[in-house]
């Protein structure tokens, strides 16, 4: 199974070379909220894509302008990684080697926005304090007036994958996850697992998702999830030191061409990589917290290597969680060492650079991890300058290494326990 | 290597006839209608009056003593699917540590989830005094929301609106620790769980996973995007609201249900002696890709697709199937393209087999949906036995589906379920009685 294609939007860039820059350089995408007026939040910055415009990247940019704001990168980022992968898109006779009823599509992709122009208002106009009740006919009057219909259908997770499949013509399973932080390391996995089974030749793979608005920024914030750090939003992102305060919460897509290595040769694309092998699981242990011991990253870790048909010591370099949470990062690295043992295989995290892309995060790591093994360099963990002495394994502070990458292990824990780990290898390996 | 064939093996739901799979089925049989006026929320100011509700129940039933306390943070939507998930536990005799602590008979690392779910509307009801305390002049105001408003939210807010913690509060309270996954493709949520479990477990990645769907769409934000893209009667009258092909068929009624499956390896059913209720035999996916049909294209050429792809996966043909479950909405463009669609990969052998929607008395459950139908399918089979179509009278013109208008005793071998949603994706899943080995 292999990548033929990548894609990205992100707070680093809109495309792939732009984004990897930034990322070996160590720039920081954080940066004041200007999405809604965050001015009295609790956290008042975050990573958000800038300078984004979808007719740039298409050409029948109508459609798709009435996507949600991850649907928009969705579709962005994966006509780039269409166009890497030789597929062709807007048209309805395409003729690049690729049965469409055989190309499927899986997205890891968020719900979007509620229309915050109309959302709160249409509450406070009903709610009687008072009664501490709701007037339902008094809302829905004011709903019927003012929600826009194709708004509230495109605010569904699962609508970016119609636009891709829009864009591309694919006929195939056009599945949607939502497995919070992991969700889109777990599609690329499910979705290389299709290929696997014969049932598809190529998939269109990935996520999207964009949660900086009002709600979803006051979610974070309530969980207490968030960095707080307003004096510096762009050392706020800072995985595995000790002064890290929470996770700073980013945006983007990242898309995939995987297909067979048949299909690939036999179209004449070039293979930028191969996916070894995944692992999932889940911790079944709280829906508040991670399990102490990382029982469900090891298990999710384990399967991985054993689908790959790895040992541990064949992995050159792990690609973590990594959030900046106090506790993803402590027991990640628990986990890591669970299953490495004494080995100090490097370990590092871009969201230091990147933010937290939430259901867009593994998919963008793992178009990282593509690059690394293509230029033979491990991507440093940005504004890691006090490392937690009690976190002890090799985490590449602030400068690229270069390295000699064969098997690059990609980590993705969800908020509720759902473990995903794929393994991305060199090809030719 | 083993058999890879995957069996159904338990089951449970709730839904708009019952609290459980059997009265479901009960209802369904005896020409009930689970649809009624809206009790969650006076509905007098929308278009759309009725839906398909459950019936009262108490969460503290359904918990273990240890797990009470996290029912403060299950949204209407998680509790349904914690319902479903103990009796289809209960139903298999597989025992987790929930069902008898001492006597548990799963691997919880070979024992996995992926469970459908919808985009969970928050309740307004609780967003309300947060609001109402960021008024200035009395417009919101977010720089008081961001300061003082939002300390009114509960802490633990975000986690009950996660579509993924329907499966992550299954998981935890029966110790499931394989694959875990959270299918939000709508409509097709079930259908699509259901698929990829069995592929999970044709490869041998866990012996047993719980796969279904749940959704609580009973809820003034739901309903109310229902309402504005169209899709929702304005019938007031249950016994003629949802009426999928009829010729006088004006839109879906809305609903609430959870439904799962217990799947399981053959080896692993047989090996602890477990009553294998049907096989699945094969499982088809595909998506429009038209941008101006939201749901099916005309044609209904995704469904077309997704059912020829399930005929191949099961490697058997149109002839081979005894009873066709649509997914029938009732919405008149939606049952016209399907039945397009269902023509097309049957060719003529599409009049000589029963066609049995259930929406009529189900109501449309979203994420659920698919797997109340396969769980309704599985009965059909038990009992050789295909109810009649409620409130259908005159086939919608253009369709040419025989829609089955009263009950017929008929062996039943295998059931065709079809699944679409608007975002154009589309399944079919294919059940076959356990013939042994």
């Amino acid at each position: 199974m292999v990548i033929t294609g990548m894609g990205i939007v992100c707070p680093l860039g809109h495309d792939v070379g732009q984004v990897w820059r930034a990322v070996l350089a160590g720039t920081s995408g954080a940066d004041w909220i200007r999405i809604f007026d965050a001015s009295t939040y609790p956290t008042r910055f975050d990573a958000e894509v800038k300078g984004f415009d979808i007719r740039r990247f298409v050409s029948q940019a109508g459609f798709h302008l009435k996507g949600n704001r991850g649907c928009q990168f969705a579709v962005a980022a994966a006509a780039q990684a269409c166009r890497q992968a030789g597929i062709e898109i807007e048209t309805s006779r395409p003729d690049d080697g690729i049965d469409r009823r055989r190309l499927g599509i899986y997205l890891g992709s968020g719900e979007g926005s509620v229309d915050n122009e109309t959302f709160f208002d249409a509450i406070a106009r009903s709610w009687d304090q008072q009664t501490a009740r709701m007037d339902w006919t008094r809302w829905a009057k004011i709903a019927l007036r003012s929600q826009d219909p194709i708004h509230t259908r495109e605010q569904e997770p699962h609508m970016p994958s119609w636009h891709i499949a829009v864009l591309t013509g694919a006929r195939g399973p056009a599945r949607t996850c939502l497995t919070a932080c992991a969700a889109s390391t777990q599609a690329v996995g499910e979705a290389m697992m299709l290929i696997r089974s014969g049932k598809v030749d190529a998939m269109i793979s990935g996520g999207c998702h964009s949660m900086i608005h009002p709600m979803g920024v006051m979610g974070f914030n309530r969980l207490t999830a968030l960095s707080t750090r307003n004096d510096d939003p762009k050392t706020a992102s800072r995985p595995f030191s000790a002064s890290r305060d929470g996770f700073v919460i980013g945006e983007g897509a990242a898309i995939l061409v995987l297909e067979s290595l048949d299909c690939a040769l036999r179209r004449g694309a070039r293979p930028l990589a191969e996916i070894a092998g995944y692992g999932n699981s889940a911790d079944a242990f709280r829906v508040t917290d991670m399990h102490e011991q990382g029982r469900g990253p090891v298990q999710a870790m384990q399967a991985a290597l054993q689908d790959a048909g790895l040992s541990p010591d064949q992995i050159d370099y792990i690609n973590a969680h990594g959030t900046g949470t106090i506790e993803n990062d402590q027991i990640e690295t628990l986990a890591i060492k669970t299953v490495f043992g004494q080995r100090r295989v490097p370990v590092s995290s871009v969201k230091g650079c990147m933010g937290h892309l939430i259901g867009a995060a593994g998919a963008a790591e793992i178009v990282c991890c593509v690059m690394a093994l293509q230029d033979q360099v491990i991507p440093p963990t940005a504004n890691l300058h006090d490392q937690d002495p009690r976190l002890d394994l090799d985490y590449v502070p602030l400068r690229p290494r270069p390295a000699r990458l064969i098997n690059i292990m990609k980590e993705s824990f969800g908020f509720g326990g759902q473990n995903n780990v794929v393994i991305i290898r060199r090809y030719p390996s | 290597m083993g058999d890879r064939k995957v069996v159904i093996t338990g089951f449970g739901a709730v839904g708009p006839l019952g609290l459980s799979a059997g009265s479901i089925w009960d209802g369904l049989r005896d020409g009930r209608c689970g649809i009624g006026p809206i009790t969650a929320f006076d509905p007098s100011g929308f278009p759309c009056k009725l839906a398909g509700e459950v019936p009262p129940y108490r969460i503290q039933d359904f918990l273990p003593k240890a797990y009470r306390k996290a029912a403060k943070l299950m949204s209407r939507d998680i509790e349904l699917a914690v319902i479903a998930a103990d009796q289809a536990f209960r139903s298999s005799g597989l025992v987790t540590r929930a069902i008898e602590s001492g006597q548990v008979n799963i691997d919880p690392q070979r024992t996995g989830i992926n469970l459908g779910a919808g985009l969970i509307s928050c309740d307004l009801i609780e967003l309300a005094p947060a609001v109402a305390a960021s008024l200035t002049d009395g417009r919101f105001d977010i720089r008081r929301w961001g300061c003082e408003g939002m300390q009114l939210v509960p802490p633990l807010w975000l986690l009950k609106y996660l579509p993924n913690m329907l499966a992550c509060h299954v998981s935890i309270i029966h110790d499931l620790q394989g694959p875990s996954n959270s299918i939000t493709s709508a409509e097709v949520s079930a259908a699509a769980a259901v698929a990829e479990a069995r592929d999970i477990i044709a490869r041998a990645g866990a012996d047993v996973i719980l796969a279904g769907g749940a959704e609580a769409k009973v809820n003034p934000m739901v309903m109310m995007s229902q309402c504005l893209q169209g899709r929702a009667t304005s019938v007031e009258e249950p016994d003629r609201a949802c009426r999928p092909f009829d010729k006088d068929a004006t839109g879906s009624v809305f609903g609430e249900a959870a439904g799962l499956l217990v799947l399981e390896s053959v080896d692993h059913a047989i090996q602890r002696g477990a009553r294998i209720w049907a096989e699945v035999l094969g499982t088809g996916e595909a998506c429009s890709i038209s941008p101006d049909h939201p749901c099916l294209e005309p044609d209904g050429d995704a469904i077309r697709i997704a059912i020829e792809k399930a005929f191949e996966d099961a490697g058997i043909g149109p002839r081979d199937i005894d009873l066709i479950i649509p997914h029938g909405t009732g919405v008149p463009a939606e049952d016209l393209a399907e039945s397009k669609g269902i023509e097309a990969a049957f060719g003529s052998c599409i009049d000589g087999i029963p066609v049995w929607p259930t929406k009529s008395q189900l109501s449309n459950t979203g994420a659920a949906a698919g797997a109340m139908d396969l769980i309704a399918a599985l009965f059909t089979i038990r009992d050789s036995l295909v109810p009649a179509a409620r409130n259908f009278q005159q086939i919608r013109p253009g369709c040419r589906l025989k829609i089955n208008t009263s009950p017929v005793a008929a062996r039943v071998d295998r059931v065709l379920c079809c699944s679409f949603t608007y975002g154009g994706q589309a399944a079919a899943v294919i059940l076959g009685r356990w013939q042994g080995r």
